[in-house]
Formats: structure tokens, C-alpha cells, sequence
């Protein structure tokens, strides 16, 4: 275990040497103050305001004993906690010590558990209720801040419940996308197309779902998706899950179906990202995650 | 000798000027025993944390010093007191690492000054928050909670959307060299040039993100 690692010998020195001459202080005034005092009290040689004096009592014994106490417990904790210098104490104690020590037993114990699941696959994990309880809490802890409590998501952070999915839903791309996180990003077209063409292939979007929308502006949107969208989103409009582009027919959105929103993200593009939680989390509990995640939507 | 004790106690009480020169020398024993030491201390001054891979190799990872984006961030964050609710602390304990990552380390907040570790939590920690969560998260976050976190007591902040002050950094930044943190001349100069059309909901996210980042590939 690593000790305190102190430029030079010095400071383990100063260390020890002031502790030690702390604690003989202590036991100094203490031996020289043990003696029991008999016959009357003494008084203090000086008077205050004319007759104002002070007795010089001893201290009370039982007062007295707990410093003795104090002197005894700081001894017995330098022999075995670290504190003197560099030495460690015969406990060998040290915070990330304890820290270790905690994570092995909590890795023995929770080893065998996950052991169980590690030979079966996504489907059967998703199926096996107390994989899925366990999921459920991982979700909790890692996933609910974006996707919500109930895996529904939150506008800009998709819904993980309904069978649609930007990446593909199949247990391993799941996995994937839990271990390595995601990066989705549409360009922005601000510039690239007028405000009028804008408007227009938001509302042929917008058909695309049958959304009330302008025929005239969705025909002419059509044209400017047919030249600008379909790299991403596919001529039918049924997106790419190698791309993570959003299947634009379904009428399931990942912001909101509204007019404005669809322009606005013509206009700026998004930047979506989920982080990658493979190194963060371990395999074991990755697949637990993904085993939750895929059994929502495939009950 | 009972005698010469009474004499030394009545020479004490009677004279301030000794007595405050032993008082101050007795209150400081416990500042020279525990605080003097640490400024000697590599674990505690130099930029490196020393901690384990998976595989259980140690490593060195170094710690670098906020950028003048990120500056200008942890200038938000504490003048909007997020320090009130959030520590930036993992403590070393199971429960703490598995929520929040591998556990604080004091040579990673060499370069904070004042550091923001704290000990209250009422929001989570953030000492590891840094690639957690989306850009888009924290600014939907930063502006309105409940927008993502529909059961969040947070206040929302949405006026950080103003331009940045990019007036002070330079000074900020040379004040900041001269306590040790390792600024470039470069740096300094490019430093309002780096702010120069952000916002400091960009400043504040681009802190955020960097947070804890070091180790938060370690365990």
C-alpha cells in the first residue's frame, strides 16, 4: 500500500519527531499533575479586587483519567493505523486498501450471479425475471436520467418502449450501443436550402406521417428531399439504422412532429450523442442493460 | 519545584505578550503536524494520478489544466452556486464508484482554485459527470430540469444563453500561473479568442464534460 510519499526523509522525521514529543508532553503535565492533594485546599497566591482568590484545586480524578485514557488510545491507534511518518501501522491500513478490499467481496459475491447469465443470450436474459429485475435497477442507476424512468425518453432522448429504433433493435446492436454510445448526427441545411424549401420538405415530411400539412409546399418538399435527404433518410424516407437516420414515416418522433421543430432541425441539424458505457459498466452489466432494454420492446 | 511551577503560571498570566507567543505556539502545533506535510507530498502536488487498468497494470495518468473555455465555465458554476447542492467528491466506497466512477483522487483537483469538493448533496456528485450525459442534455438540463428529469428539484437556468465574458480570462489565467497552474504565454494570448462567439451555457457544458474525465475510464 502506498504510504505517505513525502518529498524527503525529512518530513517522515518532523512527522514523527513532533507526534512523539506531543504525545511525551502530554504524559509530562499529566505525571506532574497526579498527585493527590490532602489536608486544606491551597490557594492561588494572587487577589483580585481586594479579596477576589482563586483555590488551586486538583483535578478531578475521573477528568483526570479520561486524558490518561486520550494518551493510551493515541498510542495503541499509532502502532496499528498509519500516522506516524511512513509507518503504516501493523493493521496495514490504508482508505483505498479498505476501498479494495470492499469491491472483492462485493465481487465474489455478485461474481456467482452474473456468472449465471453469462452463457445465455440477450433474448433469454430478457426473459428471465430475475435478470430483468436486476436490469431494471442498472437502468435506474445509469440510463433513467435520459431515457425517463420508464424508458418512454424525453424529447431530443429517444423512447426506448415502442420497437422503433434509430440504430436497429436487435439484441446484439443493442449491446453496441450500450458498450460504445452513439453519435447521431443530421447536417444543417441553413443555407443550403432557402427559407421557402425549408418549410417545404418540413411539410412533406410531415405527409410522410399523413400530418396535416400544405399539398402544394409537401409536393415541391418532396423534390428537395429527393435531392438532399434521401443520402440519409433513403428515398422512401424509412431512414438507416447503419446511420442511425430516423425512419421519417412512422409518425414516431424523436423531438417533436411539430411544424416549427421539423424546420428548426432542417435548419440546424442535430448533434445527437449517447455516451458509450462498455468501460464504465463491464460486459456483464451491459448485457443485463441491453437484456432490459430489449425486453421492453419485445414482451 | 511546586514552587517554580506556580511562579512560571503566575509569570504566564501576567504578562500578555508571553502568553500570546505561547498560545499561538501551542494552536499551531496542529496545523504544522497535519497541514505543513502536505504541501511535501507527491500524491498531493504533482499533476499525476497513479491508479490501476482493467487488467490490474498501474498507470500514470497526468492531469491537465482547464482550457480557457472551461475556465470561463467554472466561473459560472460557482457564481451560480452549483456547489451548494453538488460535491465533487467520489469517495471511496463501493456505493459511491459504482454510481459515479473510479474514486477522487487529490491530485486531480491540483488545478482548482478554490477546489469544489464539498459535502453537500442534494444533486448528485459531479466529480465524474464529464461525458455522462449528451451536450444536449446539459443545456435541455441546464434550462429547464424537468424538461429530462421530470421529478428534478433543480432551479433551471435559462439565462445562460448571454455571451460569455471573455473580459477577465487573460488577467484570470496569469493570476492563475502564478499559483502553479502551468498556463503558456500562447495560451494566455489565444485565451479571448477561445471565448470570442460562445455562450456561457458553452462554457459551462465544456467545464461540465471535462469534469473527472482523466480517470473515468478506470475503475
Amino acid at each position: 500500500m502506498m504510504s505517505a510519499d513525502f518529498t524527503s526523509n525529512f518530513w517522515n522525521l518532523y512527522v514523527i519527531v513532533l507526534i512523539v514529543f506531543g504525545v511525551g508532553l502530554c504524559l509530562f503535565v499529566l505525571m506532574t499533575n497526579n498527585k493527590r492533594h490532602t489536608g486544606p485546599v491551597e490557594v492561588q497566591p494572587h487577589v483580585w479586587d481586594e479579596t477576589l482568590a482563586e483555590y488551586n484545586n486538583p483535578l478531578p480524578r475521573w477528568w483526570l483519567y479520561l486524558f490518561w485514557a486520550t494518551v493510551i488510545f493515541s498510542i495503541v491507534y499509532l502502532a496499528i493505523y498509519p500516522g506516524l511518518g511512513n509507518f503504516q501501522g501493523f493493521l496495514n491500513w490504508s482508505s483505498v486498501g479498505q476501498y479494495e478490499q470492499e469491491m472483492a467481496k462485493a465481487k465474489q459475491k455478485y461474481d456467482t450471479i452474473y456468472a449465471k447469465f453469462r452463457g445465455q443470450g440477450i433474448e433469454a436474459l430478457a426473459r428471465n425475471a430475475e435478470a430483468r429485475a436486476m436490469g431494471g435497477r442498472l437502468f435506474a442507476t445509469y440510463c433513467a436520467q435520459c431515457h425517463g424512468a420508464d424508458a418512454k425518453g424525453a424529447p431530443g432522448f429517444p423512447n426506448l418502449t415502442d420497437n422503433d429504433w434509430l440504430w436497429g433493435g436487435e439484441p446484439d446492436t443493442i449491446v453496441q450501443t450500450i458498450t460504445n454510445g452513439r453519435i447521431g448526427v443530421m447536417t444543417p441545411f441553413d443555407g443550403v436550402l432557402s427559407p421557402t424549401e425549408v418549410t417545404d420538405v418540413a411539410n412533406y415530411v410531415r405527409s410522410l406521417s399523413n400530418l396535416p400539412n400544405s399539398a402544394e409546399a409537401a409536393q415541391r418538399g418532396a423534390m428537395v428531399f429527393a435531392a438532399n435527404c434521401v443520402v440519409c433518410h433513403g428515398p422512401d424516407g424509412r431512414g438507416q439504422p447503419l446511420l442511425g437516420a430516423p425512419n421519417l414515416t412512422d409518425n414516431i418522433w424523436l423531438v417533436s412532429s411539430s411544424q416549427a421543430q421539423i424546420e428548426k432541425n432542417v435548419r440546424e441539424g442535430r448533434n445527437n450523442r449517447m455516451p458509450g458505457f462498455g468501460d464504465f459498466l463491464g460486459e456483464d452489466k451491459v448485457r443485463l442493460l441491453a437484456a432490459y432494454v430489449w425486453g421492453l420492446s419485445n414482451k | 519545584m511546586a514552587n517554580a511551577q506556580k511562579n512560571s503560571h503566575e509569570a504566564i498570566e501576567r504578562n500578555v505578550a508571553l502568553m500570546i507567543v505561547l498560545t499561538l505556539l501551542t494552536v499551531s502545533v496542529g496545523g504544522l503536524v497535519e497541514i505543513v506535510p502536505l504541501f511535501f507530498q507527491h500524491s498531493l502536488t504533482k499533476p499525476v494520478v497513479h491508479t490501476k487498468d482493467a487488467q490490474g497494470k498501474p498507470v500514470e495518468v497526468e492531469i491537465k489544466p482547464y482550457d480557457a473555455l472551461r475556465l470561463a465555465g467554472r466561473d459560472i458554476y460557482i457564481r451560480e452556486g452549483c456547489y451548494n447542492c453538488h460535491s465533487q467528491m467520489v469517495r471511496p466506497f463501493r456505493a459511491e464508484t459504482e454510481r459515479y466512477g473510479h474514486f477522487s483522487v487529490a491530485a486531480e483537483s491540483i488545478y482548482d482554485h478554490p477546489f469544489q469538493w464539498g459535502s453537500k448533496r442534494t444533486g448528485p456528485d459531479l466529480a465524474r459527470v464529464g461525458g455522462r450525459y449528451s451536450d444536449s442534455w446539459h443545456r435541455d438540463h441546464l434550462i429547464n430540469p424537468r424538461s429530462v428529469v421530470p421529478d428534478s428539484n433543480m432551479p433551471a437556468f435559462p439565462w445562460l444563453d448571454r455571451p460569455v465574458d471573455a473580459s477577465m480570462i487573460k488577467e484570470k489565467m496569469q493570476t492563475l500561473r502564478i499559483v502553479g497552474v502551468p498556463y503558456t504565454d500562447a495560451e494566455i494570448a489565444a485565451a479571448p479568442s477561445a471565448l470570442t462567439g460562445k455562450s456561457e451555457m458553452d462554457a459551462l457544458v465544456a467545464y461540465l464534460q471535462g469534469l473527472g474525465t482523466a480517470l473515468s475510464n478506470f475503475k
